[in-house]
């Protein structure tokens, strides 16, 4: 049959775009319900102390005010929040209550909720609590938490809730080993800086109960609402059945939104306990205390290679600030920063600790590319300190340690405990690194390193990285032949802002051969399918395409089956193309004539393979010597994504993806005071990346190796952009000055410091 | 509660407010023109950019009880009922929209720039779009749109000026 479509790979413009340019998108604040009431949360101001009084007389008294929720309403046991991937009893100690019950352990930490008719009478009631809180001793930083001094959970006796170990060969073998000059032996240590996603519409919520069926329905799902689901269920005490997630437009989800917040208990129960809709929306100063940190580590890492560059071993110790709590999906990014911390290099012995440290700061979680943004940082900045050191041109260095096409897959670092084990899928590393030194200029640009022009220091930096997607288990998908002869297509997937819809359309008119109109998308809410697993580790492409195509593979099936009877030949013989089923004999019956059961299909994938995109990035510099300023002359990325489903949403999500990297490499930082107040709350002092910021960025995508591990050939690439940002960055910095940055982000003091001192 | 009249997107409305209530509210919660989005409350993201009386204002930091006798423009009233307009296709064109929720606000910044000013130059239209805040797209797409958008407005200027 041959394919009369080919949506796959087109610039197909966006189908959201009709909506949400004409003020018509439907986020959660937008939904208004019939005798809705709004909450405020009343929140720790302590970072570490124990709840001596608490009383809510006067705030119950304000007029308008309905209800004022404390652990007391909630009930023994408060329930708390589990880890939603690789489960591990040992954190459970850690898991955050979804209320305050004696202990309060960071500023924000919810002590009560306020119900009213208004947001604004909520907010005024939040004044009328009377809260006394008695402060314990606060841990910051990780170095004051790991001496356990001061302690945020007594029962378990430490702050350090969990090491993962990643071994690969045998890395303290090499190191005994290496006893001659011929080796080169080299220990640092580096820190990325407290950071996080921050997304243009904060979190929200709606809960609605239904007293007389009791079913509970809330509004402002994203990310992984089955999952959600599965955890209120639980908490809240009703069967999944009884409890609907429903999503709608998502102003951006980058691993932050959509985790299980302590909110996500909070609003449906004060919905069912008031017995009317509750509306609750975050502001920004909320949004900044309270949603998911994260990127706060710092390692002591030593690299032995032998004098030509040949890296032999890396081994050693990370230490994650992991806040408060170990919330939903805390453990990835320590989890990745080890097992994938030698990138897309041939690195044959590994051993390094990633420990969680937990702390009386915001509890922390994935940040697109968790984990491996911190990593690249590391890894890259010891390559280059490393080559300066031995004389090695930097780009001689990784190629000489860059693994060959010949030897992928190749296995990554085995991980423990939980244990994982992973290979990278696909690639040729060293072309994209060859194409993007060619598209960059490098062996031009690289005779500005170190040169003062016109007052600033000019400088090239170059990194490679790989990126982890398509995460499994499985996804599904369900189709309909609607009366109308248009399909419906339901997908476990979720909307995120990453343009799900358009390339699930793509998808599905492909399999079906059926125009792009002719299929109409629903996703990333739990009343769609039986089970979904949503968007996160860039998945949502790979999994929710792939099951999208084995359900059409079984609609097809079924349209095939029912139109041979029909026909009277075999249904092996019958072409399907544009909503028609035609025999040999040129007989046609349109789909819609046939019997409806055969008009619906389901269709699951199922992998526990990740796919690697991968690539090389490079930036040139120039750094303002009396201010420290640095100014991003050119930044060019090359990437390789097995195959591209939109060529302009892809472009879309690197670019996005370098520009929030530039932001975590210069501007953004969550800055606490030595008291444990966060002194960022605010888009004023929290700095994102603007439009006059970074101009001059260019990326060229390729899809020269595709994933052996989906029928699409697809891998997922919505984070990679931002992978090696800060290591590129500091690479180029460290060649504009002569200096070894080591430390993010390179806010203007700091390179202005390095300069100086 | 305060009586407060105003014209927005060429209706005339009566609202009863609290005083103490922002336009952004009014527009969104009392008026249920949902197209104009909070991002900060704090006058930083430009997501609530409306025009009032011509000139883009963010709706978070003004009074719905300022606003007696003003006109006001929100998204819904520079959105045709069926096509897209040239601003807006050209912000569909070059994918200038991912999540979208700041997307009302860059239309209406941009649209009362080019109205202004329909030859702003890049740099210009960088700048001014320096006071909205987008975390998905890297800007990159948004200032190719707007310059992209500049030929229709520079039509509609020489228009109205013949």
């Amino acid at each position: 049959m041959t394919a009369l479509n080919s949506y796959v790979g087109q610039a197909v413009e966006r189908i959201e775009d009709l909506r949400l340019l004409r003020g018509r998108g439907q986020f959660v604040d937008d939904l208004h319900l019939d005798g809705m009431l709004h909450a405020a949360i009343l929140r720790s101001a302590i970072p570490h102390g124990r709840i001596l009084v608490l009383d809510t007389t006067a705030a119950l008294a304000l007029p308008g005010v309905v209800a004022v929720i404390t652990a007391a309403d909630v009930g023994s046991p408060i329930p708390t929040i589990p880890l939603r991937l690789a489960p591990q009893i040992d954190l459970v100690p850690y898991e955050q209550p979804v209320i305050a019950t004696g202990k309060v352990r960071y500023v924000g930490e919810p002590i009560a909720v306020v119900v009213a008719e208004s947001a604004a009478i909520a907010e005024d009631a939040l004044d009328l609590i009377v809260v006394e809180i008695g402060s314990l001793p606060p841990c910051v930083d990780t170095g004051t938490a790991i001496t356990n001094q001061s302690l945020l959970f007594e029962e378990t006796g430490t702050n350090l809730a969990l090491t993962y170990t990643a071994v690969l060969g045998d890395a303290a073998g090499a190191f005994a080993a290496a006893t001659t000059d011929e080796f080169y032996v080299r220990c640092e240590r580096l820190d990325t800086q407290r950071h996080t996603a921050t997304t243009m519409e904060t979190r929200g919520l709606i809960g609605q109960w239904d007293s007389k069926k009791q079913h509970l329905t809330v509004y402002g799902a994203a990310k992984v609402p089955f999952a959600s689901r599965a955890m209120l269920a639980r908490q809240i005490g009703l069967p999944e059945s009884s409890i609907d997630l429903i999503a709608g437009d998502v102003g951006g989800g980058f691993g932050m939104r959509g985790e299980f917040y302590p909110e996500d208990f909070l609003i449906p129960f004060a919905a069912r306990h008031v017995n009317r809709p509750v509306k609750w929306i975050e502001d920004r100063r909320e949004h900044l205390l309270t949603c998911n940190h994260a990127r706060e580590f710092d390692c002591e890492i030593e690299l032995l290679c032998r004098r030509d560059g040949t890296i032999l071993a890396v081994r050693g110790n990370v230490n994650g600030n992991i806040g408060a709590y170990i919330r939903s999906n805390a453990t990835i990014a320590p989890r990745n920063l080890a097992q994938c911390f030698s990138g897309p290099y041939r690195i044959p012995n590994i051993n390094i600790e990633s420990t969680m440290v937990v702390t009386n700061k915001t509890p922390t979680g994935t940040y697109r590319g968790p984990g491996r943004f911190e990593a690249d940082f590391f890894r890259e900045r010891m390559f280059d300190i490393v080559a300066d050191d031995l004389g090695i041109d930097p780009v001689a260095f990784r190629r000489r340690n860059l693994l060959t096409k010949d030897e992928i897959p190749a296995k990554l670092a085995t991980l423990t405990p939980v244990l994982s084990e992973d290979h990278l899928d696909s690639g040729d590393y060293l072309e994209t690194l060859d194409r993007c030194l060619g598209e960059f200029g490098w062996a031009e640009k690289t005779k500005l390193k170190g040169r003062l022009i016109g007052g600033r220091y000019h400088g090239v930096g170059v990194g490679c990285f790989v990126e982890g997607g398509a995460v499994g288990p499985r996804e599904n998908a369900r189709m309909v032949v609607e009366g109308d002869g248009s399909v419906s297509v339901y997908v476990g997937s979720t909307m995120v802002g990453q343009g799900l819809e358009t390339i699930c359309v793509q998808i599905a008119a492909d399999a079906l051969e059926l125009p792009m109109e002719q299929i109409r998308i629903f996703h990333g809410s739990t009343t769609y399918l039986h089970e979904g697993f949503g968007s996160f580790g860039s998945r949502s492409t790979v999994m929710g395409g792939s099951a999208i195509i084995a359900a059409a593979e079984n609609l097809k099936h079924n349209i095939r089956t029912a139109a041979a009877l029909r026909l009277n030949c075999a249904a092996e013989d019958i072409i399907l193309e544009a909503g028609l089923a035609t025999s040999p004999d040129g007989n046609v019956v349109r789909w819609t004539e046939l019997p409806p059961e055969n008009l619906q299909s389901a269709g699951t994938y199922s992998s526990n393979q990740r796919t690697y995109a991968y690539g090389t990035h490079a930036a040139h510099v120039a750094v303002d010597a009396k201010t420290g300023h640095v100014e991003v002359v050119d930044y060019v990325a090359v990437g390789d994504v097995g195959r591209v489903i939109n060529p302009k949403t892809l472009h879309g999500q690197v670019v996005g993806a370098i520009v929030q990297g530039l932001g975590s490499t210069f501007l953004e930082h969550l800055v606490y005071d030595t008291e444990g107040q966060l002194l960022t709350g605010s888009l004023a002092d929290y700095l994102l990346p603007t439009a006059t910021d970074y101009p001059n960025i260019r990326v060229y995508d390729q899809e020269n190796y595709p994933s052996p591990n989906n029928p699409l050939g697809a891998k997922g690439a919505g984070e990679g952009g931002l992978i090696p940002v800060g290591g590129v960055i500091a690479n180029a910095i460290a060649s504009a000055l002569g200096v070894q940055p080591k430390s993010l982000p390179m806010s203007p003091s700091r390179v202005w410091e390095l300069i100086n001192f | 509660m305060m009586n407060v009249a105003f014209d927005v997107n060429g209706r005339q409305v009566d609202v009863q407010v609290e005083p103490r209530i922002t336009l952004a509210d009014c527009l969104r919660h009392d008026l249920r023109l949902t197209g104009t989005h909070v991002g900060c409350e704090h006058g930083v993201c430009g997501a609530c950019t409306v025009m009032v009386d011509g000139a883009a204002v963010r709706s978070c930091l003004i009074l719905a009880v300022q606003m007696q006798d003003a006109k006001i423009i929100t998204v819904e009233g520079i959105s045709g009922d069926d096509a897209l307009t040239p601003l807006q296709a050209a912000f569909r064109k070059h994918f200038t929209v991912q999540c979208g929720f700041c997307t009302p606000g860059f239309l209406m910044t941009a649209h009362a720039l080019l109205t202004d000013e329909p030859d702003a130059s890049e740099e210009r239209i960088r700048d001014v779009l320096s006071g909205n805040l987008c975390r998905c797209t890297g800007y990159i797409p948004i200032i190719q749109a707007v310059l992209d958008a500049r030929a229709a407005y520079q039509n509609q200027a020489r228009s109205a000026a013949t």
